[in-house]
């Protein structure tokens, strides 16, 4: 079957329920489909409703859809959240749950399991979640060999027993199905490929770290960047890289800016809310001319807002925040293998160019589970520019760390040389880097930084145009709002002419690409997930162009493949 | 020819502190300490904090990196992770130590590591026209407390102790020879070391002058006071409140492992001499 799948699994928060749908995910991903994982949950550690869906196809898929085909309800409350969610023809895993509100979805196969009974014969009540997964594996056509070595994967530290008896749960599940005559949705097991990963945009990102070279992360938890920490953590003693937990977000980027000010590539993260407090140093990075990269995964704000949930409501504050004017970098990327190769251009630009370079994220991509193909590990080779050497240094004899020069960008000698002494200056400096306020160097320092826009912007690659080149709508959006218009239009196929603009390095703004794309366009729809369309402000003030038709979601929830198809169809 | 006074810390650039500033004590005092240690300017890294202190990042020949008000601990603190072979000292005063960026002091002293903060304590705002900071006393008249200052202050070396410094000592700006003494053993001392530096604001303090700065502090007898004990480091930090008297020199110092000592990745070439050649991120995977 090549239908697409979407699989959700809904239970209170310490059930287990995004491991429970991760080693579901990776058992289809060995086998060959694709898959996409999202989850949803609240900010508790115990309790509240937590929810993984996964959708797999033998082909790409990139993003969530609202209907789903198997509902696996471990509590009521699931079932009460997401049974209106089902397809006609979709099956409900529960334990005795009462389902008379889904009673009506047609065609609904009702798979009442006694899970808690299976557990307890499989060896402990913990192993429900996996009982309802071996039934989820019967229903999908699949055997269970693929899955047990996902078992042994994840619990293979807890011991010989504990993964015993999660295979015994699994079985027990599996055959109870066999007592139902249930069409099987899957049957290939071709085996996935070499090379191919199955990672969350964090987790990309902070392999993408480890290959640029990066030696120090000094951050403060903050979800959804969280996690960026937590595998650098893991890896740190076999990359020589320092992970520095520190007191704040203040300190995390100060700590970042001290060891990149002696040459080391070195990065913070955070959300928001943790941004918000490091904006006074990002602008000593500036005027310091100190390459630094900032992670920054958005969520659902401002303030506390909704922790764990999405959005794309910092895209304008990335691009102004701090006082005073200076250039930088802010890259998007649209999903988890953008984020492992852009994340090591940010490192290549920030110390060719000598700034600031802001990473942009949101908890959709840092905590979605993505199908990583043909990742390429060494095609973003790593640059070091911008150094000076000892005997370069000692013939200069009269080194000036800001020198002006044709591009801005001047050398930058490293604390310890012998030749090169100098102060890495926050006041406004002269060449050499000695405090000034003289009007004349203050223009001058000032020009001296935006010269380097030119050839930022020539060398930060264009928005990418997906689909024909000619379209009767033109869709424009940024980051991770890609997987949803991607899917969306592969579903449309080909009967309607729709193309997509994707932005990813977004500033400098790409202005001479995206007027000359919107020139040539018939009609356009800006989808983006926030309240005000403030990348389509951005084109206004860059562009000129108004774009008129801006589709916005802004509950904390990513856009669902259905409702991106269902305003496109508005507009042809 | 070569340089070998400690004039060779001194830049192109002369101070621009109001004369009989506290700041020149502490500046000769700091370049007499790195000279004496056989430091050369590059083998140092200072970061300053902003104010009056904090302008000494251009008349001082290291490698200096000039920060943000209350922020002169984190860059520190990554420049010695990232080349341990530096000489890392923040300079602050008690506006950035104390005020706005006490967290940093409070936790680079719990986790000890290998940094010296100098703070030039004159008890104001300077360089902003004298408003109080966190170790104005009590009472005091400044700009911003006309009615006299309302609050406590605080207590910076007790502080420090209760955070977990392991070197902790109080200098005097205008007593050059005993505080270049305490900055050698502070630099030299391995782990985080806290020199609290009381500093006449001859502009904007006319309560804490030279004279009577003078008239309350004396030195601590190494032979009579070891400063191994915390209790007795307490005791001695808070003598001040109990009888007038400011006792200076080193109040504590105790043998601790460094931050980095204990990060296994520190332990060959420092992390800014690590090869980014042949990086395999997805090899264990």
């Amino acid at each position: 079957m090549d239908k697409e799948v979407a699989i959700k699994i809904g239970g209170e928060a310490g059930f287990g329920i995004k491991v429970s749908g991760l080693i579901l995910g990776k058992t289809l991903f060995n086998a060959g489909f694709k898959v996409f994982g999202y989850s949803e949950y609240p900010s508790l550690i115990r309790g509240g409703h937590n929810t993984y869906q996964l959708n797999t196809a033998k082909n790409d898929v990139f993003s969530v859809t609202k209907k789903i085909d198997i509902l696996v309800a471990l509590n009521q409350e699931s079932l009460e959240l997401h049974g209106q969610e089902l397809n006609n023809g979709g099956v409900v895993i529960h334990d005795g749950l009462d389902i008379k509100d889904i009673k009506d979805i047609k065609d609904i196969k009702d798979i009442n399991i006694n899970l808690m009974d299976l557990a307890e014969k499989a060896g402990g009540a913990l192993t429900r979640n996996i009982v309802a997964l071996g039934a989820v594996m019967n229903i999908l056509g699949m055997d269970l060999q693929l899955f047990n070595q996902e078992l042994e994967r994840e619990f293979g530290d807890k011991g010989v027993k504990v993964v015993a008896m999660d295979k015994k749960a699994a079985r027990l599940g599996y055959d109870y199905l066999k007592k139902f005559k249930i069409g099987a949705y899957l049957k290939k097991e071709a085996g996935s490929k070499a090379g191919d990963y199955i990672m969350t945009a964090n987790e990309a990102t902070a392999q993408g770290m480890i290959q640029a070279g990066c030696k120090l992360y000094a951050a403060y938890p903050m979800t959804p960047a969280t996690s960026i920490m937590h595998v650098l953590s893991a890896k740190q003693c076999d990359h020589h890289l320092v992970v520095h937990q520190t007191e704040d977000e203040i300190s995390a980027i100060g700590t970042a800016i001290g060891a990149a000010a002696v040459g080391v590539r070195a990065a913070t993260g955070t959300s928001g809310g943790g941004f918000a407090l490091m904006v006074e140093t990002l602008g000593l990075a500036a005027i310091t001319e100190t390459p630094l990269v900032i992670i920054e995964s958005q969520r659902t704000a401002p303030a506390t807002g909704l922790p764990t949930w999405t959005e794309q409501g910092d895209l304008q504050f990335m691009i102004r925040a701090s006082p005073g004017e200076f250039p930088r970098f802010v890259i998007a990327p649209g999903d988890a293998l953008e984020a492992f190769y852009m994340i090591q251009e940010a490192f290549n630009l920030a110390e060719k160019f000598q700034l600031p370079v802001i990473f942009l994220l949101d908890k959709l991509l840092s905590e979605s589970d993505f199908v990583l193909e043909n990742i390429e590990q060494h095609k973003v080779k790593i640059k070091r520019e911008g150094f000076i050497n000892d005997n370069e240094l000692e013939r200069m004899r009269d080194y000036k760390r800001y020198e002006l020069t044709k591009n801005g960008i001047s050398k930058r000698a490293l604390p310890g040389q012998l030749a090169g002494v100098h102060v890495i200056n926050s006041d406004e400096h002269d060449e050499y880097g000695y405090s000034t306020e003289a009007s004349d160097m203050r223009t001058k320092m000032m020009d001296k930084r935006f010269k380097k826009l030119e050839q930022m912007m020539a060398e930060a690659p264009e928005p990418q145009l997906y689909g024909p080149r000619n379209a009767d709508l033109t869709v424009v959006a940024w980051g991770s709002v890609k997987g949803a218009v991607i899917d969306a239009l592969r579903e449309i196929g080909d009967k309607y002419s729709v193309n997509f603009l994707h932005l990813t390095y977004i500033w400098p703004f790409p202005a001479k690409r995206v007027k000359k794309v919107l020139e040539s366009a018939k009609n356009v729809l800006l989808v983006e997930n926030n309240k005000t369309g403030q990348l389509a402000d951005l084109i206004r003030q860059e562009t000129g162009f108004e774009l008129k038709n801006r589709f916005l979601k802004y509950d904390g929830r990513p856009f669902f493949r259905e409702e991106v198809i269902k305003e496109i169809k508005k507009y042809i | 020819m070569a340089v070998v006074s400690a004039a060779k810390f001194n830049t192109s650039i002369s101070p621009t502190w109001c004369p009989g500033c506290g700041n020149y004590g502490i500046w000769a005092a700091l370049k007499q300490a790195l000279f004496e240690l056989n430091l050369e300017p590059h083998q140092v890294l200072i970061s300053y904090d902003i104010g009056c202190c904090g302008n000494g990042a251009n008349f001082t020949r290291t490698y200096a990196f000039h920060s943000l008000h209350g922020r002169a601990i984190p860059p520190a603190v990554g420049a010695k992770l990232g080349n341990k072979n530096l000489v890392v000292i923040a300079v602050i005063g008690d506006g950035g130590a104390y005020g706005e960026g006490i967290q940093h002091l409070i936790h680079s002293a719990r986790y000890n590591v290998d940094i010296t903060v100098l703070v030039h304590n004159n008890q104001r705002f300077s360089l902003t026209t004298g408003q109080a900071t966190a170790t104005t006393p009590s009472k005091t008249v400044t700009p911003t407390t006309p009615f006299g200052e309302i609050k406590k202050p605080i207590n910076p070396l007790l502080l420090s102790l209760d955070s977990g410094a392991s070197f902790v000592a109080r200098g005097f700006a205008n007593d050059g020879q005993h505080l270049a003494e305490l900055i050698k053993a502070a630099v030299k001392h391995q782990g985080f070391s806290h020199v609290d530096i009381l500093q006449p604001c001859v502009s904007f303090n006319k309560e804490n002058t030279n004279e009577w700065y003078r008239s309350v502090i004396y030195k601590l007898d190494s032979h009579k006071y070891k400063a191994d004990n915390l209790l007795r480091a307490k005791e001695k930090a808070e003598e001040f409140e109990q009888n007038g008297k400011l006792p200076i020199g080193i109040l504590y110092q105790q043998e601790r492992e460094t931050y980095e000592s204990q990060i296994p990745q520190l332990a060959g070439e420092p992390l800014c001499r690590q090869s980014l050649e042949g990086i395999d991120c997805l090899a264990k995977l």
